[in-house]
């Protein structure tokens, strides 16, 4: 009884605050946009009970979802987010993983400083932070000025408003959420694995590739997918930091909501960025439990 | 568990009631107001006031339409107005707690009619035009002495843009700013609704696009004021200010605004009241003290907007009332021209021509 309890609060968790939120946008995708408050039809009246329920049922149609495949714009925004989300997740990992690796490495006195240090800088706004890069990286920003002083540059380097100020800012907003998996992982690595390798006559290098990031790598899968997922809808980052060349969902579904003031197909924009986000994960963990179930035979 | 949430929807009831009661709630454009007048409010009335930001007339119109804002006094523009006074999100202002509405200017009244019919809704806060900002030093470099910086042609002939994007350009991310400049400069009625005709628009700035740095409808004002781009298309008062910012800071940066001289669009900022507002009154207290003719005048002083009212003239300083660039005179304001709000089929044509516009696809 008490362990049923136990999953019961995750389920319901998981009820209220996606199942519940996911239903309602499903249904304004399905419905009509109208200038109103709320700026779209057929509204669902609780008062006209069972009857008033199917009137509304049989107003909703999918035509925001055929509407999506007519224009090459929705299409071309998905695989443009994915292909920025997939890019900053390597960059991340590339600049996570040493981080990380030298975290483990340190004497365990100064593991929870470092520690510490990867942390410290969630105390200031999320906002904040992207907005110093503004002053960093702008023409007259810091790092041109610092440049342009040790004399390395002569012109100022056009870095914000492109898609490397986007990269920078990605990167740095999430390299945390990469850190801080692999540590944890490779942190209860044993020691002792790497110097019996050694002792079979196993270069360091080699050392590194076959024992230390095969036992990170569930820190390096979680790592990828704490800052896939989340740089997948970015719209902050993109926003203050890009130029408009960058296309992004996120943008996109800006302004269907904003612009256009089209909640249904911004709905419906935001459910098949839904569906794109959750088949990988099904699929990853399909394919963790089967290798799960492999290993225990 | 139903009463549970029953209950607790009950308390925050309770809350938002018991805050409202002294409380007023202002969302108004991003620099916009002399900060003083925001104590000087409280402190004559006793009111606490909150006051929030935005910098597009699409957030604020999102938020109207979603309803439960929280806000007291919202300013959007003339052609946001008329369609959200449509979708019922305004209450028709009690004339009886604003006696201050005799200060309020016939002219410009006159112009606001078109989004309120009678002024119903709303008050006039600020008035102005979007045109062309320029760091004269800077494009006088790039184009010679004789560039045309009160031309459309500046921003949309790509012989100009190709030259200035060396020091930079920024464009409103309007697409109800941009476009019908845009239809203006190529001779067509800038307030067309025709999608063919809109259409047309898409060479023009498709030619300059490669030129623009950044679509951003406030950060220009900084920029310009600190050298860090060339040309802006924007809102007067905010290239003004940045005139003003740059000269306070004194770093050799000389900001000039130009009405285009094929015409340039004059927009209204109008003040309303929300139908869910929480504190109705107080909202009219707001109103009323805004259009008193001296705070309304040391707002248009700080801020470099024409104001919709008549007697706060004699109060306002001299390079605000003798500025054409503010106050316009006779032939300009022949050159004027107003914009209405685009039916929704169209909007979405406007919204898709912006989006490919801005990110070439």
């Amino acid at each position: 009884m008490a362990r049923r309890f136990l999953i019961l609060v995750p389920y319901l968790w998981l009820l209220a605050l996606f199942l519940v939120p996911f239903l309602i946008v499903l249904k304004i995708s399905l419905s009509d946009p109208e200038i109103s408050i709320p700026p779209y039809t057929p509204t669902l009246d609780w008062r006209e009970g069972w009857a008033g329920f199917t009137d509304f049922l049989s107003q909703l149609d999918f035509e925001n979802f055929i509407f999506l495949t007519e224009d090459d714009l929705y299409w071309k925004a998905y695989l443009s987010s994915l292909q920025i989300a997939g890019i900053s997740t390597v960059l991340t990992l590339l600049v996570g993983f040493p981080i990380a690796y030298g975290m483990a490495r340190a004497a365990p006195d100064w593991r929870p400083t470092l520690l510490m240090l990867v942390i410290l800088p969630f105390w200031t706004s999320f906002l904040i932070r992207v907005y110093s890069w503004i002053g960093i990286l702008a023409n007259e920003g810091y790092l041109n000025q610092f440049l342009l002083g040790i004399g390395v540059i002569s012109d100022p380097l056009t870095i914000l408003n492109t898609q490397t100020a986007v990269y920078i800012g990605i990167v740095y907003t999430y390299l945390p959420f990469m850190v801080l998996p692999i540590y944890s992982a490779l942190e209860k690595m044993d020691d002792s694995l790497l110097e019996a390798g050694e002792d079979l006559g196993c270069s360091r290098l080699s050392a590194f590739w076959l024992i230390t990031v095969p036992l990170s790598k569930a820190g390096i899968i979680a790592g990828c997918f704490l800052v896939f997922i989340p740089t997948l809808g970015e719209f902050v980052i993109p926003s203050l930091l890009g130029g408009s060349e960058t296309l992004m969902i996120g943008k996109v579904l800006w302004e269907e909501f904003f612009n256009n003031r089209d909640w249904p197909v911004a709905s419906a924009v935001a459910v098949i960025l839904l569906l794109i986000l959750i088949i990988p994960i099904i699929l990853f963990q399909r394919n963790e439990q089967k290798q799960r179930e492999a290993e225990g035979q | 568990m139903n009463t549970k949430l029953l209950s607790l929807t009950a308390v925050f009831a309770m809350t938002t009631a018991a805050v409202s009661a002294d409380e007023v709630r202002v969302y108004n454009w991003s620099d916009y107001i002399d900060e003083e007048l925001l104590t000087k409010f409280e402190e004559e009335t006793g009111l606490e006031l909150v006051y929030d930001v935005f910098d597009s007339n699409e957030v604020l119109e999102t938020k109207m339409l979603a309803g439960g804002s929280g806000y007291d006094v919202v300013v959007p523009s003339g052609t946001f107005l008329q369609r959200q006074v449509q979708a019922g999100a305004f209450q028709k202002l009690d004339k009886a707690q604003l006696p201050n509405l005799e200060n309020m200017w016939e002219v410009v009244e006159a112009r606001t009619d078109q989004y309120d019919p009678g002024n119903e809704y709303s008050i006039n806060y600020m008035w102005g035009t979007t045109g062309i900002g320029v760091n004269v030093g800077k494009v006088q470099e790039v184009l010679g002495e004789d560039a045309p910086i009160g031309s459309l042609a500046l921003i949309f002939d790509p012989a100009n843009m190709e030259k200035l994007a060396s020091c930079g350009v920024h464009f409103l991310d309007a697409p109800t700013e941009m476009i019908p400049a845009a239809l203006k400069y190529i001779g067509e009625d800038p307030d067309s609704h025709d999608p063919d005709v809109i259409a047309k628009t898409e060479p023009v700035l498709m030619g300059v696009r490669p030129y623009v740095q950044k679509f951003h409808s406030s950060e220009y004002i900084n920029a310009l004021a600190n050298g860090e781009i060339c040309v802006a298309f924007g809102w007067s008062g905010d290239i003004l200010q940045a005139r003003d910012r740059a000269a306070e800071a004194d770093n050799g940066v000389e900001i000039a605004y130009n009405a285009p001289t094929e015409g340039a669009l004059m927009w209204f900022d109008q003040m309303a009241i929300p139908v869910d507002a929480p504190n109705p009154e107080g909202a009219h207290a707001f109103l009323n003290f805004i259009m008193d003719p001296q705070n309304i005048a040391a707002a248009s002083n700080y801020v470099y907007y024409a104001n919709g009212n008549a007697a706060s003239k004699e109060f306002l300083v001299g390079d605000v009332i003798n500025d054409t660039a503010i106050y316009p005179d006779e032939a300009t304001l022949e050159n004027l021209f107003t914009t209405t709000p685009y039916p929704a089929r169209v909007q979405r044509t406007v919204t898709r021509l912006w989006t490919k516009i801005k990110s070439g696809t």
